[in-house]
């Protein structure tokens, strides 16, 4: 026999038959020795018995149609399948309207000339509105940013030349693309109006006759030359960079 | 849901009986335990392992304190008093179908935490812990409500000037 004493807690164990044997027989010998604990844990029991009684009635009762879990699952399951088939209505509907409304606006290929050129607009529309540093490695630096980045593409790459266009470089830097490295060009001119030549290698559309730029807030022109992409962005006019366009095509193919 | 057949359904009578008890309305019961259902087919793949039985108990509690927010709003309360006597089951003895309807009726003049606790516990069958869970609250508080259910529906039962109840050694754990 434990020395623990009986508590509150033991004694509506002891009611809801949840004491372990040896605990429950010291319960009942306190109990004995107790009359008045004892006749108030009687009616506890009492009490217990009592309401058992009143609510097993309502156990017994047959189940109503509602209740009957087949049916609610079911029903769940048909809510589902109509669920399901809403949202894939839903979901065609909008792939619709969206292909229709990005028709004009945006690239339909995401790989090919379409991704390039719009990798040099945003090249583009980030770094030549920067007065402080544009540009990674300056012109001045020479031959040593052809080389970089000619590692860098792992194709030899020249640094096009414009000044017969009246374009001078400023410098270039490395692009981080979904489609890997990328060669930025700088030029400006002497109203200090800027232009960007991007190139890197190309996954598909390997050759690709020259276009001009289709998103409308940048002007320039893309083409893809043996492998090698390109694509001269720019605020002037589009018609005015097609002979720019040409020239640098023209030293490209040179290579 | 296959495994859920066999597991949830022998226990439906068991949350009927809760809902009606907490209810005290059975139509209002029965909508509960539908809804309880109804939940529990929806979420059946989300329960953690363990006990289905304290799970299911633990939907239904939600949903009831809910109503119990809502009615308190609109101030309705339907009482076993004014439900059908005939609602107590029609084969019971008459004396018994009194005796019985008249605990029923004591038993809603308890405060609902001191109801849910002592339904659970003496009538459904679960354990102390299995509660604690079911209603949210610390093990201690399962077992104050526990005592002072009893110790008010034992007063209600044995008559309000019956105070026999209130002359004994209380013994109370100090834990």
């Amino acid at each position: 026999m434990s020395n623990r004493p009986i508590t509150e807690d033991d004694l509506h164990a002891y009611v809801d038959q949840l004491l372990e044997p040896e605990r429950r027989a010291e319960v009942t010998a306190y109990l004995e020795a107790h009359p008045d604990v004892g006749r108030r844990v009687a009616g506890f029991s009492d009490q217990r018995a009592l309401l058992r009684s009143a609510l097993a009635l309502i156990a017994d009762e047959p189940l109503p149609a509602e209740l009957n879990l087949s049916r609610i699952i079911e029903g769940r399951r048909r809510h589902l399948s109509s669920w399901w088939a809403a949202a894939a209505m839903l979901l065609i509907g909008i792939g619709g309207i969206g292909g229709w409304v990005a028709r004009g606006s945006m690239p339909m290929s995401s790989n090919g000339l379409a991704a390039l050129e719009q990798e040099a607009a945003d090249s583009f529309k980030v770094y030549a509105p920067d007065r402080l540093r544009p540009v990674e490695v300056r012109a001045s630096e020479g031959m040593q940013l052809e080389q970089w980045l000619s590692n860098r593409l792992k194709q030899p790459i020249k640094v096009p030349d414009l000044t017969t266009s009246g374009y001078r470089l400023m410098g270039g830097r490395l692009i981080a693309t979904s489609h890997g490295p990328a060669a930025m060009f700088m030029y400006d001119d002497n109203r200090d109006d800027r232009l960007v030549v991007l190139a890197r290698p190309m996954a598909v559309e390997l050759d690709a006759p020259m276009k001009p730029q289709s998103r409308s807030d940048v002007a320039g022109f893309s083409w893809a030359d043996g492998g090698m992409g390109y694509s001269l962005v720019g605020r002037p006019a589009t018609e005015s960079l097609r002979p720019i366009a040409n020239e640098v095509r023209k030293q490209a193919q040179t290579i | 849901m296959k495994d859920m057949l066999p597991q949830v359904e022998p226990l439906i009578p068991a949350l009927r009986r809760y809902a009606r008890a907490l209810m005290r309305n059975p139509t209002a019961a029965d909508d509960l335990v539908q809804d309880c259902l109804e939940r529990a087919v929806s979420r059946w793949y989300q329960r953690r392992e363990g006990n289905t039985r304290a799970w299911l108990f633990t939907i239904l509690h939600n949903l009831a304190v809910n109503q119990f927010r809502q009615s308190a709003v609109r101030g309705r309360h339907v009482t076993i008093d004014e439900t059908n006597e005939e609602d107590f089951g029609q084969e019971a003895l008459q004396e018994k179908k009194l005796m019985y309807w008249d605990v029923l009726n004591k038993l809603t003049r308890l405060p609902d935490d001191q109801r849910a606790v002592l339904l659970l516990v003496a009538v459904e069958d679960l354990s102390y812990a299995e509660t604690a869970k079911v209603l949210n609250i610390p093990i201690g508080t399962v077992m104050s409500r526990l005592s002072r259910g009893r110790e008010r529906l034992q007063q209600e039962i044995e008559g309000p000037s019956d105070d026999a109840g209130r002359n004994v050694v209380k013994l109370r754990s100090l834990k």
